[in-house]
C-alpha cells in the first residue's frame, strides 16, 4: 500500500508590539511574574477591551505578503472555555470573518524546486498565560503576563506533502514573519509556536484520512520528527486493522513520540459569537496603502534582484536572502568591496561556519560587514592571497582589528615585486638542482606532477607570501628555460 | 433637608443654608434609622462619605461652585468602588474589594458628589423585582409589602425614600425605568455608548447603560451632566459632544409630535394605567404638543429576543467568576473542576444560574442559528421600526410597566411571568435608544409611571419633555407615608 | 424544544455550574418554561434580515501601541483567594 502524507499547520506568531493586544501592558519577556497583568489582562469585573492599532498594521503587512485577501471588515468573537491561564473563561479571536484571507507562500525545498503552499486565513487573538506546575503542594501557579499578548494565527492549506516541506513552510513562515518585523520569530521563547495536522490516505485517494493535531513544537528539528513519527503511528495503526482517532497529541522529544493529551479530549463547545465589547474593525483602502509602502522588501523580491544585480546564481540568491539580516550583511560587504561574487563566497563559506561553529547568529557576527569587505578589497587590490587571507579573516574573528592593521602588524602584504619573486625563484631552483634537471628531462605529463613540488617549495621559500600567480608564471619560465 | 432635590440642594449649599457635611451626616443618621425597613443599602461608607462631604466644602470654601459639588447620592452596587465592596447583589463578590473606580463614580466625584453607600440590586442585575440579591429583597417605601421593582431596586427605594435625593442604576431590560415607575421616581436610560462602562459589571455588554434615578427630570439632567460623555477606555463609547441638559429643559412643547404604539394597549396592560397614559397625553397636549397614533408591528417579538440574547451575553461575561484571581472560592476544592463547579454553583444565586444555563444552551453548537443569530435579526426588526416611527414623529409615549408593583413572593415560582413584566421597556435596549420614566398618578396608593423614548442621542428632548411635563403636574413631588 | 435531564446536565457542565441532584427536575422544568418563550421566535419571518450585534453601527476604534499600565500586583492580589510567589495557586492542572 502506498501511503500519502497530508499537513496543514497552524502557526502562532506572538507579534512584536510594545503594549498588549487589548491593553497598554508591557509584552517583554521573562517579567517576575503577573508584574505584567493589567486589571483588563486579569479579566477583572467591569474592565473592557481597545484594540491596539499596531497588531492591525502588523497583521495587514503580513496579509499584504502573502497576497492575501484582507478584509473590509473583520469581527472579533469570543472563544468560550474554562482553564486557569485564561482569566476571563473566554479568548477573543476571529471566527468568522478574520482580517486576513486567503494567501499563499513559495517554498524552496533542498532540491532546488519551489513549491506554492495556500494560506487559508491569518487572524487576531489574544495569547493566555501560563501555568507552572512546580509544586506548590499539589496545586499550580498561574502567571497572567503573557495573557492579552497579541498573536497571529496563520493557517495553512493541508498542501504539505512530507515532513520536509513542513519544515520548509515553516521556515519560510518564520523568516517572513522576521523580515517583516512583526515578530522575532524565537521558538525557543514561544514566540513561534507550531501546530501540526497531519493525516493519511492511500496514494490516489482523493478523500482526506482522519488528522490528529500535534500542539506546540517548537524547533524545526522536532517538526520534522514529530510529523515522522506521527505518519509512522498512524500508517502501522491503519494497517494493523485500527482506525485514527481525531484528537490532540503532544510530542516528547526525549522519547521522540507523539501522545494523547488526555485532558483535552472532551469535546469542547466553544459558543463562538461576536464580542460584544469590540466593535467590527474597519480597514480602509487609505490604510491598506500605507502600509504596503511601508513593507520592506520581500524574500522573493530580494532573491530575484540578487539574480538580476549582482548575478548571483539562484541557489546562492536564496541561501543570501533567507533571512533579513544575512541579506542585509552580504548588501554591506558587496558596497564595501564592489565584488558580489566573492563577497557571497565569503558571507556563504568562512562566515557560516564561522558563525555555526560559534553558535551565532549573523548580527552576532565578531566579524563585521565593513571589515570583511574590507579584506575582500586587499584580496582584490593583490596585497593577499585567497589563502593568506583566510589567516586574516581568523585574526579579525579574533578581535585583532580590520584587515589592514592585522596585514600590517603580521607583515603578511603579498610579495608582487617581480625582482623580488625572481631572486627567491632563483634561489629555490638553486637549492633543488638535481629536480631542475629532471624536470627538464621529463614529458608533459609528468612535468606537471612536478611542478607543484617547486610551488610548494616557493611558497614556503616566501612564507606564503608570494604572489601565487606571479610565481607560477615566472617558475615556469625559469623551468622551461 | 431629605425632602430636597438635588437642585435644591445645590442652590441651598451655594447659599451656605448648611454645609455638605451636615447634610451627609444627617441623611446617614436617616439610614441608619429608616434603610433597615427598606434594605435598600448593601454598604454604607460612612467614615468615606463624611470626609468627601469635607473635601466639598473645602472646594467650595475654595471658591468652586458646580451644581453636583456636595451633593449626596448613593451608587448601585455594580459599579467598582476602589478599595470598598462591589458585590453585584452577589455572594461570588461579597468579598470583592474593586481594585479601582469605575468611569462613572470618578465623574461624579470629581464633579463634587458624595457617596453614601452602595445600593442593592437584583444579583448581577438580572431581575425586575429587586428579590434575587444575595443581601436580601428591597422593599417598596409606598408598599412595603412589594417589591420596588429591579434590578436597580436599592437606588429606587433608597431615592424614593428621601434617603438619597438620586442615585446611579444601571439598565439592560428596563432596570433604571421600572424600579422608578414602581417607586414614583424618574428613571433615565441613556443611548447606549453615552455613558461609559468602565467599571460597570456588565451583565449583557450591548444592551448594559448606566443612568440616573431622582425625583425630578432635573435633578436626571444634573447626574447625567457628569456621569456621561466619551472615555476611551470604553470601546463601545461614543465619541459624541453632550448636549447642555439644563439648558434643554426649559424649551416649550409647542410642535412636539408625541407617537403612541397602537400595539401598546392590547390585552395585559392594566386598564388603569392604560389611563394614567391618556391623562398624560392630555397634559402634553395642553403644552402644545400634538399626538398621533404609529405602530410598532415587531414589539412583540422583543421578549423572547431579550431572553435568549441577555443569557447569551451574561453568560460569557460571568464566565470571569471562577474563584481563581478574586470572588468567592469554595472550600477544599478536590481538583480544579470541582474549583469551578462549586465556587460557582454557591456564588452564584437561582436566578443568575438559569441565565447562564439559558444563555449557554443559546450559543451552543447546533442552536446558534435557531436562537442567538434569530434574536439578532429580531433585533435589526425592532431597530428598523423605531427609525421608521422617527420619521413622523419627536418622542414616543406609552405605559412603563403592565402592572404596578406586585407583592414580594408573588412571582418567585415563575421566573417567565416576571420577564414578561419587561414588553415596554427591552425594546428601548435592544435598539439603543433613550427612554426615560416619569411619575404619572397612582392606582390604589401605588406609583404608575410613564415612559417616553426618543431617537439616538435625544436624552436632552427627554429631560426637557419630562421637566415640562413636571412643571404643570405634582405626582413627582408626592412622597410616600412614613418617609 | 424542550430538554432532557442529560442535556442539562451537559449544558451545567459546559458552564461549570455545580447541579444538585435533587435540584435537576426543577431546573429542567425552569428552563423549559424559559425556552418555551423563546422558542417564540421561530414564528417570526426573518428572511434577508442581517443580524444587529450592536445597536449603533460605528466601528472599532484602535489605540496607539504604548505601555500605559505600570506594575500593581501587590495591589491586585490583595484580593486574590489564593497566592503564592506572585502566582495564582489552583488544585493541578493536569495536561
Amino acid at each position: 500500500m502506498q501511503w500519502e502524507t497530508v499537513i496543514g499547520l497552524e502557526i502562532h506568531a506572538q507579534l512584536a508590539t510594545q503594549s498588549k493586544i487589548f491593553s497598554g501592558s508591557a509584552t517583554t519577556f521573562g517579567a517576575e511574574p503577573n508584574t505584567q497583568a493589567s486589571l483588563v489582562d486579569l479579566g477583572m469585573p467591569g474592565t473592557l477591551p481597545v484594540l491596539n492599532a499596531e497588531a492591525v498594521r502588523m497583521a495587514c503587512k503580513f496579509g499584504l505578503a502573502i497576497d492575501a485577501e484582507i478584509a473590509e471588515r473583520n469581527v472579533f468573537a469570543r472563544k468560550n472555555y474554562f482553564y486557569p491561564d485564561l482569566p476571563k473563561g473566554y479568548q477573543t479571536s476571529q471566527m468568522d470573518h478574520p482580517i486576513v484571507g486567503k494567501g499563499y507562500l513559495d517554498i524552496t525545498l533542498e532540491d532546488g524546486t519551489t513549491r506554492r503552499i495556500g494560506i487559508t486565513r491569518a487572524h487576531l487573538e489574544e495569547d493566555a498565560g501560563k501555568s507552572l506546575h512546580e509544586d506548590f503542594q499539589g496545586m499550580s501557579g498561574i502567571d497572567l503576563n503573557r495573557a492579552g499578548t497579541p498573536l497571529l494565527e496563520i493557517v495553512s492549506e493541508p498542501d504539505i506533502r512530507s515532513a520536509k516541506e513542513a519544515v520548509a513552510y515553516v521556515k519560510a513562515i518564520h523568516a517572513l514573519v522576521r523580515y517583516l518585523g512583526i515578530c522575532d520569530g524565537n521558538m525557543a521563547e514561544g514566540s513561534l509556536r507550531c501546530d501540526c495536522n497531519v493525516s493519511v490516505r492511500p496514494k490516489g485517494q482523493a478523500e482526506f484520512g482522519t488528522r490528529a493535531e500535534i500542539k506546540n513544537v517548537n524547533s524545526f528539528r522536532f517538526i520534522e520528527k514529530a510529523i515522522n513519527h506521527e505518519v509512522q503511528r498512524q500508517i502501522e495503526l491503519i494497517e494493523d486493522g485500527g482506525k485514527v482517532v481525531q484528537e490532540t497529541r503532544l510530542y516528547d522529544p526525549n522519547k521522540d513520540e507523539t501522545r494523547s493529551m488526555r485532558s483535552k479530549e472532551e469535546a469542547n463547545d466553544y459558543r463562538y459569537f461576536p464580542c460584544p465589547d469590540l466593535l467590527p474593525v474597519v480597514i480602509e483602502q487609505s490604510f491598506l496603502d500605507e502600509v504596503r509602502a511601508s513593507l520592506p522588501e520581500l524574500p522573493v523580491e530580494k532573491r530575484e534582484r540578487f539574480e538580476r544585480e549582482f548575478g548571483l546564481s539562484s541557489y546562492d540568491a536564496n541561501v543570501l536572502a533567507a533571512s533579513r539580516e544575512t541579506a542585509d550583511y552580504f548588501e554591506a560587504v558587496q558596497k564595501v568591496c564592489g565584488d558580489a561574487k566573492l563577497a557571497a563566497n565569503w558571507v556563504m563559506g568562512e562566515l557560516s561556519s564561522l558563525l555555526n561553529k560559534d553558535g551565532l547568529e549573523i548580527d552576532q557576527s565578531p566579524v563585521s560587514a565593513e571589515q570583511l569587505g574590507g579584506m575582500i578589497l586587499r584580496i582584490k587590490d593583490n596585497t593577499i592571497s585567497g589563502k593568506i587571507a583566510k589567516m586574516v579573516f581568523e585574526a579579525m574573528a579574533a578581535g585583532e582589528g580590520t584587515a589592514d592593521e592585522i596585514i600590517e602588524k603580521k607583515g603578511l602584504k603579498q610579495v608582487t615585486d617581480t625582482g623580488a619573486i625572481e631572486k627567491m625563484l632563483d634561489e629555490v631552483l638553486a637549492a633543488n638542482a638535481e629536480q631542475v634537471e629532471q624536470y627538464r628531462a621529463s614529458d608533459e605529463a609528468k612535468r606537471g606532477k612536478m611542478f607543484g613540488f617547486f610551488v610548494g617549495q616557493a611558497m614556503k621559500a616566501s612564507k606564503g607570501k608570494a604572489n601565487p600567480a606571479q610565481v607560477n608564471q615566472l617558475l615556469k619560465s625559469k623551468l622551461e628555460g | 433637608m431629605h425632602q430636597l432635590t438635588l437642585a435644591e440642594i445645590a442652590r441651598a449649599l451655594a447659599a451656605k443654608q448648611f454645609s455638605a457635611e451636615e447634610l451627609t451626616r444627617s441623611l446617614l443618621t436617616r439610614i441608619g434609622q429608616l434603610d433597615p425597613q427598606l434594605n435598600s443599602f448593601i454598604t454604607v461608607t460612612e467614615e468615606q462619605a463624611v470626609a468627601q462631604a469635607k473635601a466639598a466644602d473645602a472646594r467650595r470654601a475654595n471658591g468652586e461652585g458646580g451644581a453636583l459639588l456636595g451633593a449626596p447620592i448613593g451608587h448601585k452596587d455594580l459599579f467598582c468602588t476602589q478599595g470598598i465592596r462591589t458585590s453585584c447583589g452577589s455572594r461570588i463578590l461579597d468579598n470583592f474589594e474593586a481594585p479601582y473606580d469605575a468611569t462613572v463614580v470618578d465623574r461624579l466625584a470629581a464633579a463634587g458628589a458624595v457617596s453614601l453607600g452602595k445600593l442593592n440590586m437584583d444579583e448581577f442585575a438580572m431581575g425586575s423585582a429587586n428579590e434575587s440579591s444575595y443581601y436580601g429583597a428591597v422593599k417598596n417605601p409606598w408598599d412595603l409589602s412589594r417589591v420596588p421593582g429591579g434590578s436597580s431596586g436599592g437606588s429606587a427605594a433608597a431615592v424614593a425614600a428621601r434617603l438619597l435625593p438620586a442615585a446611579t442604576g444601571s439598565d439592560t431590560g428596563g432596570s433604571i425605568r421600572q424600579p422608578a415607575a414602581l417607586t414614583n421616581l424618574t428613571g433615565l436610560k441613556p443611548t447606549y455608548g453615552r455613558v461609559s462602562r468602565w467599571g460597570m459589571i456588565a451583565y449583557a455588554s450591548s444592551l448594559d447603560q448606566g443612568g440616573p434615578i431622582a425625583r425630578t427630570a432635573e435633578d436626571c439632567a444634573l447626574m447625567l451632566g457628569a456621569m456621561a460623555g466619551f472615555d476611551t477606555k470604553d470601546s463601545t463609547s461614543v465619541d459624541q459632544p453632550l448636549d447642555d441638559y439644563l439648558t434643554a429643559l426649559t424649551k416649550p412643547l409647542t410642535g412636539l409630535r408625541v407617537g403612541l404604539p397602537k400595539e401598546y394597549f392590547g390585552e395585559g396592560l392594566d386598564s388603569k394605567i392604560a389611563d394614567a397614559v391618556m391623562a398624560a397625553v392630555e397634559e402634553l397636549k395642553k403644552l402644545g404638543a400634538t399626538v398621533k397614533d404609529i405602530s410598532l408591528p415587531n414589539m412583540q417579538h422583543a421578549i423572547p429576543s431579550y431572553y435568549v440574547i441577555a443569557p447569551a451575553e451574561a453568560s460569557s461575561n460571568l464566565s470571569r467568576f471562577d474563584g481563581v484571581r478574586f470572588g468567592y472560592r469554595c472550600d477544599n476544592p478536590a481538583d480544579l473542576t470541582d474549583l469551578y463547579k462549586r465556587s460557582r454553583a454557591e456564588g452564584f444565586g437561582d436566578e443568575v444560574r438559569r441565565r447562564i444555563m439559558v444563555g449557554t444552551y443559546a450559543l451552543s453548537a447546533g442552536y446558534y442559528d435557531a436562537y442567538y443569530l434569530k434574536a439578532q435579526k429580531i433585533r435589526r426588526l425592532i431597530k428598523n421600526d423605531f427609525v421608521s416611527a422617527f420619521e413622523d414623529v419627536d418622542v414616543i409615549l406609552g405605559p412603563t410597566t403592565p402592572n404596578l408593583a406586585w407583592k414580594l413572593g408573588e412571582k418567585n415560582n415563575d421566573p417567565v411571568s416576571a420577564y414578561l413584566e419587561d414588553i415596554y421597556t427591552i425594546t428601548a435596549n435592544l435598539a439603543g435608544i433613550p427612554g426615560i420614566s416619569m411619575p404619572a398618578g397612582f392606582i390604589d396608593g401605588l406609583p404608575v409611571g410613564v415612559q417616553l423614548l426618543a431617537p439616538y442621542f435625544q436624552e436632552g428632548r427627554l429631560l426637557n419633555v419630562a421637566h415640562q411635563y413636571q412643571q404643570v403636574t405634582e405626582w413627582h413631588k408626592q412622597a410616600p407615608s412614613g418617609f | 424544544m424542550a430538554l432532557e435531564r442529560s442535556e442539562v446536565e451537559k449544558i451545567a457542565h459546559l458552564a461549570r455550574l455545580g447541579l444538585n441532584e435533587d435540584d435537576l427536575p426543577r431546573t429542567t422544568e425552569t428552563l423549559n418554561n424559559i425556552l418555551g418563550l423563546i422558542d417564540r421566535m421561530q414564528a417570526v419571518d426573518t428572511t434577508g434580515i442581517d443580524p444587529l450585534a450592536h445597536p449603533l453601527e460605528t466601528s472599532q476604534r484602535l489605540r496607539a501601541d504604548a505601555v500605559t499600565e505600570t506594575n500593581q500586583r501587590d495591589a491586585y492580589q490583595a484580593i486574590a483567594p489564593a497566592v503564592e510567589d506572585g502566582l495564582y495557586l489552583v488544585p493541578r492542572v493536569i495536561e
